[in-house]
């Protein structure tokens, strides 16, 4: 199970937390300030891998980010790894070549592609095509609201011109 | 319309964030985004709701405080429509979390939108709920989620299914609702529906062994079917990783069938041709690949013997082992450990490119490979890889000498095969990094030095030469003094010279240099330093003609601002000086440390500090046998000598080594130091051989010391035991004594003892009281509290309070600790100190109140204490 993802810039500034285990909002920032400075000093060479307070952290860097998922000592860390490039490469269709001001501007969006990637700290689809599907219909679901909302503005302004 | 709301939009708050250059600009930018949040939430501003909520989660994100949002995202998802929903489900999971009271109102948002029309809406509901629901939450929406099991769209499905894992995990009761839906998904051919089917399987059997039973019969055949056909499936784009077909799915297949195949022979034999498939024909060069291999090895580890595929398994973490990628090295070692377990010499035969990994430049894998190879030391092997680690030791990382030390010294502990080699490696482990040692493991060594009678004289000599080299390693300086204390004659005559050893040339101002070093340098500590008090005390009867030079040093320390030096070096100093007669046999030669006492104390130190707070209660009894003791050696000049509390002679060893550093050093810094003045003085005097008139006497000391030990809270059937003996061996001491003395002892008067009472019992806990008086102050009693816990759970936070009349005036002071272990473990002192304004008329009485917590549950206890003695 992924008890948390964390994504954190190379200047330690975290870009998004997603947590499936309880922690109070004072562990959470103890634990991204531990983190990062673990993780952040590491060199490139090295496994991907940290042992932290009796679970593993899973990193890989992504141009300046940092993505990071904490598991049980008993996950398959290679598979993790996956799951962390299964993520990033939705984020890249999704974006067209995701950089990490995207992230930034649209966190939200990248929120809602992790939510159809995990739930509850386990994976939910394999299929990127499949994701990008479902996200791209939430969204098309927002637009027309949007566009319904001005439009009925528009009808009002009209009637009470 | 709000003057605060300037309806800057998220994007422009971002920008405005990103542009700050100081974290006080940062903070002012945040605060007014905040406040005009705030106003825009108290005048239920709905237009502008979702994109306060998406600014609130941005800020959260940067760690400020956000939880006046929190209603926000209730009413976003109380509303209509998706947008709405949508972002208020994502506040939701991001601002609060299960512990939070608020999320019990959503409960029904929840349930409607879990039975709403549209299936995005649904989703939206799922997520949220497998996200973060609290064990009330599922017990009332599992109905719901179960139905959603069979829903027409997969996408729901597989949503509804990782939900389940959540309320199963959250409600265990639950589990065997979906026994039967898991079934049906587990036929899917729905790669996500049946992906997360099968994790929703394995935590079911986890929960219940008899939905495991279940699966295993039903299931096993179609999974590994369904695994055949995956790991044969020809190339499909949308699932293809690197020319792997959906390794999320080979690998939790292979998770399931190796919690189906585990313990089960039958199972294991039908997934016995397919696991040799997927472990001989993936490919190995790529990340995905690898972790196939990787599962597949450790189900291959955990089902039933296969012999043919465990020989498989073990060459591909053999390759794994020499792979050139940290990654696969990390999980190999990390599956190898497994391995030990199932095949020890498959594991042996790498041993050397495991030690390899011991000194790679990633921590990580150094710390898997150190714990490896932990579990391949054997007898036959110990001395190599010591010697390896111990090498390696000179040139580690700083942050890894602690880990690989405390191996080090586990191995050695464990498997050495002689004295002499246990020695020899201990001392090169302190020599390098013997600030990295932890206290017990330098206190064994101490305890198999004095037992390898043999060895004294190599030992020291030993210890001299490496003192030499690295005299800024604290624990080595504190053994070579300890040793150099005792043993300091045969270092100086090269005494019981072994074989192996070139004679050295110490003479005794060099032995001594290596103690005034030692307790003159910067960074020793207080209980180096104290350690070398006591060498030094030794020397100067070891070496006569040093014995000025040395009381010199000793009274350097009389000026120290530490207690404890300060008053060790008066009492060294008159000893030095005015007792010259009975100083040899006082600094005599430690008897032989019982090394079955010291394991058994390493094993429960607890139990030393029980042996310790119970032996103050015989105090009350012994005071009479102290002070003469104190008053004679001119120890308690400035101190109250009805205080000073006897100790056992069997704890000499650790007064001896754990000088000052007692348990609650701060607050109890002066009745500690008394206690360890007069500790030293009873050890030193258990050492010397007593003359024959006293030998029926002092064995009872003794006696008493190891009655203590062994019950450790039942003081009151001891009491009565004990005293006649006490008082008896205590005159027969002074006798001894005074006849030593230069002038016989005034003999303080004490006033009169009190025998301790229990003060309060209850079916848990008792409350002990001991009473002492400082003598010409009849009206004072100082009241010694004693707690014992004599339930099985630990008690928290505990506090004790005391109400008395008017006529009493009462002081209480802290308490050993607020935390009470079980089973009469432990115990809290506290010391109370009541003033009788009617002394003599009026006798004592107090009411008490003692609370703490019992599984995070306040519990109180009352009482009133009417049974004090008469004339307190």
């Amino acid at each position: 199970m992924i008890h948390f993802v964390l994504l954190i810039s190379r200047q330690g500034k975290v870009r998004l937390t997603k947590w499936y285990s309880p922690y109070s909002q004072k562990e959470r920032s103890k634990v991204i300030r531990e983190l990062s400075g673990m993780i952040l000093s590491r060199g490139p060479k090295l496994c991907n891998f940290v042992e932290w307070r009796g679970f593993k952290v899973v990193y890989k860097r992504y141009a300046s980010l940092y993505f990071c998922m904490c598991i049980n000592q008993e996950d398959n860390e290679l598979e993790v790894l996956e799951i962390i490039h299964h993520y990033v490469e939705i984020l890249d269709r999704y974006f067209g070549s995701v950089c990490e001001l995207d992230l930034i501007f649209n966190f939200h969006k990248a929120y809602y592609i992790l939510d159809e990637v995990l739930i509850a700290g386990e994976l939910q689809e394999s299929s990127k095509k499949t994701v990008a599907r479902l996200v791209a219909a939430q969204d098309s679901l927002v637009d027309a609201a949007k566009e319904e909302a001005a439009s009925i503005s528009n009808i009002i302004a009209q009637a009470t011109k | 319309m709000n003057p605060f709301s300037s309806g800057t939009r998220l994007r422009d708050m971002i920008r405005a964030i990103r542009a700050c250059k100081t974290a006080a600009e940062e903070r002012a930018v945040i605060r007014k985004e905040c406040a005009s949040i705030r106003a825009s939430v108290s005048d239920n501003d709905n237009e502008y709701r979702h994109r306060n909520l998406a600014k609130l989660m941005f800020i959260h994100m940067l760690g400020y405080p956000t939880h006046f949002g929190q209603m926000e995202c209730l009413k976003l998802i109380a509303a209509p429509g998706f947008p709405e929903k949508r972002i208020g489900y994502l506040g939701l999971m991001l601002l609060l979390d299960e512990r939070q009271e608020v999320l019990m109102l959503v409960t029904n948002s929840l349930k409607q939108d879990l039975n709403h029309a549209n299936q995005y809406i649904v989703g939206l509901a799922l997520c949220a709920l497998g996200n973060i629901c609290s064990a009330e939450m599922a017990r009332d929406l599992a109905p719901e989620v179960e139905r959603l099991l069979q829903f027409r769209d997969p996408n729901i499905r597989k949503k509804a299914a990782l939900c389940s894992i959540r309320i199963v995990k959250k409600v265990p009761d639950l589990a065997e609702n979906f026994v039967n839906p898991v079934v049906s998904l587990l036929k899917e051919k729905h790669h996500g529906v049946l992906l997360t089917g099968i994790q929703l399987c394995i935590e079911l059997c986890n929960h219940s062994e008899e939905a495991l039973e279940y699966f295993r019969k039903k299931c096993t055949e179609g999974l590994v079917k369904v695994l055949k056909d995956v790991v044969n499936s020809s190339y499909a784009p949308e699932y293809d990783i690197s020319g792997i077909a959906d390794p999320f799915l080979h690998i939790r297949l292979l998770r399931l069938l190796r919690v189906l195949g585990h313990g089960d022979a039958d199972a294991s034999d039908s997934m016995n041709d397919i696991l040799a498939q997927v472990a001989t024909k993936t490919e190995s060069n790529k990340n995905a690949g690898n972790a196939i291999l990787y599962e597949c090895v450790e189900t291959i580890m955990s089902i039933e013997d296969i012999s043919g595929l465990r020989v498989l398994a073990i060459n591909i973490l053999g390759r794994f082992l020499s792979n050139r990628d940290n990654n696969i090295r990390y999980v190999a070692l990390n599956m190898l450990m497994k391995a030990v377990s199932v095949d020890d010499q498959a594991v042996q035969r790498h041993r050397t490119t495991i030690l390899e990994c011991v000194k790679d430049s990633d921590a990580s894998i150094r710390k898997r490979a150190l714990e490896l190879i932990y579990l391949l030391v054997n007898e036959s092997n110990v001395k190599a890889l010591t010697k390896e680690l111990i090498d390696y030791l000179q040139v580690s990382d700083q942050d890894f000498k602690g880990d690989l030390t405390a191996k080090i010294c586990s191995i050695v502990e464990k498997l050495s095969p002689d004295k002499i080699w246990y020695i020899d490696q201990m001392l090169k482990v302190l020599s390098e990094a013997g600030n990295h040692v932890k206290d017990e493991v330098w206190h064994a060594l101490i305890v198999v030095i004095t037992n390898a009678s043999n060895l004294h004289g190599y030992t020291v000599r030993s210890l001299y030469k490496a003192i030499q080299k690295s005299a800024d390693q604290e624990t080595l300086v504190r053994v070579a003094v300890w040793c150099i204390g005792e043993y300091g004659d045969m270092l100086v005559n090269n005494i019981g010279m072994l074989n192996l050893e070139d004679p050295i040339t110490v003479t005794e101002n060099d032995a001594v240099d290596v103690v005034e070093i030692a307790i003159k340098r910067h960074s020793s500590d207080l209980t180096t330093r104290a350690m070398c008090l006591i060498a030094l005390l030794k020397l100067s009867s070891r070496f006569p003609s040093c014995s000025q030079r040395i009381k010199d040093i000793v009274t350097q320390s009389k000026g120290s601002l530490l207690l404890e030096l300060q008053q060790r070096s008066i009492e060294f100093d008159s000893i030095i000086e005015k007792h010259q007669n009975i100083r040899s046999a006082l600094v005599e030669r430690m008897p032989v440390l019982d090394e079955a006492t010291f394991s058994g104390r390493k094993a429960g130190s607890i139990l030393a500090a029980t042996v310790s707070t119970s032996l103050n209660y015989v105090n009350g009894v012994a005071t009479s046998a102290a002070a003469p003791l104190v008053d004679l050696l001119d120890l308690g000049a400035d101190e109250p000598a009805a205080a000073a509390p006897t100790f056992s002679g069997g704890n000499f060893l650790q007064d001896l080594l754990d000088v000052g550093t007692s348990p609650f050093p701060s607050q109890s810094g002066t009745t500690q130091a008394q206690k360890n003045g007069t500790d030293v003085l009873l050890d030193l005097l258990s050492i010397g051989s007593p003359p024959p008139e006293n030998s029926s006497s002092a064995p009872d000391i003794l006696s008493l010391s190891q009655d203590n030990k062994i019950s450790v809270s039942p003081l009151d059937s001891l009491s009565s035991a004990t005293r006649p003996s006490v008082q008896a061996s205590s005159t027969a001491m002074m006798d001894l004594l005074d006849g030593f003395g230069p002038s016989p002892p005034p003999t303080k008067d004490n006033g009169p003892a009190y025998p301790p009472i229990v003060a309060f019992e209850s079916s848990s806990l008792r409350l002990m009281f001991n009473f002492s008086k400082q003598p010409g102050n009849p009206q004072v009693t100082e009241i010694e509290a004693n707690f014992t816990n004599k339930s099985s759970d630990v008690y928290t936070n505990f506090i004790f309070q005391a109400a008395v009349p008017k006529f009493l005036q009462l002081h209480l002071e802290p308490a050993s600790s607020n935390t009470l272990p079980g089973n009469g473990n432990e115990s809290i002192t506290q010391k109370l100190r009541v003033t009788n304004s009617q002394h003599g008329k009026k006798s004592m009485v107090m009411r008490i109140r003692i609370s703490y917590k019992l599984y995070n549950k306040d519990v109180l206890e009352e009482g009133q204490i009417s049974n004090f003695p008469r004339d307190l």
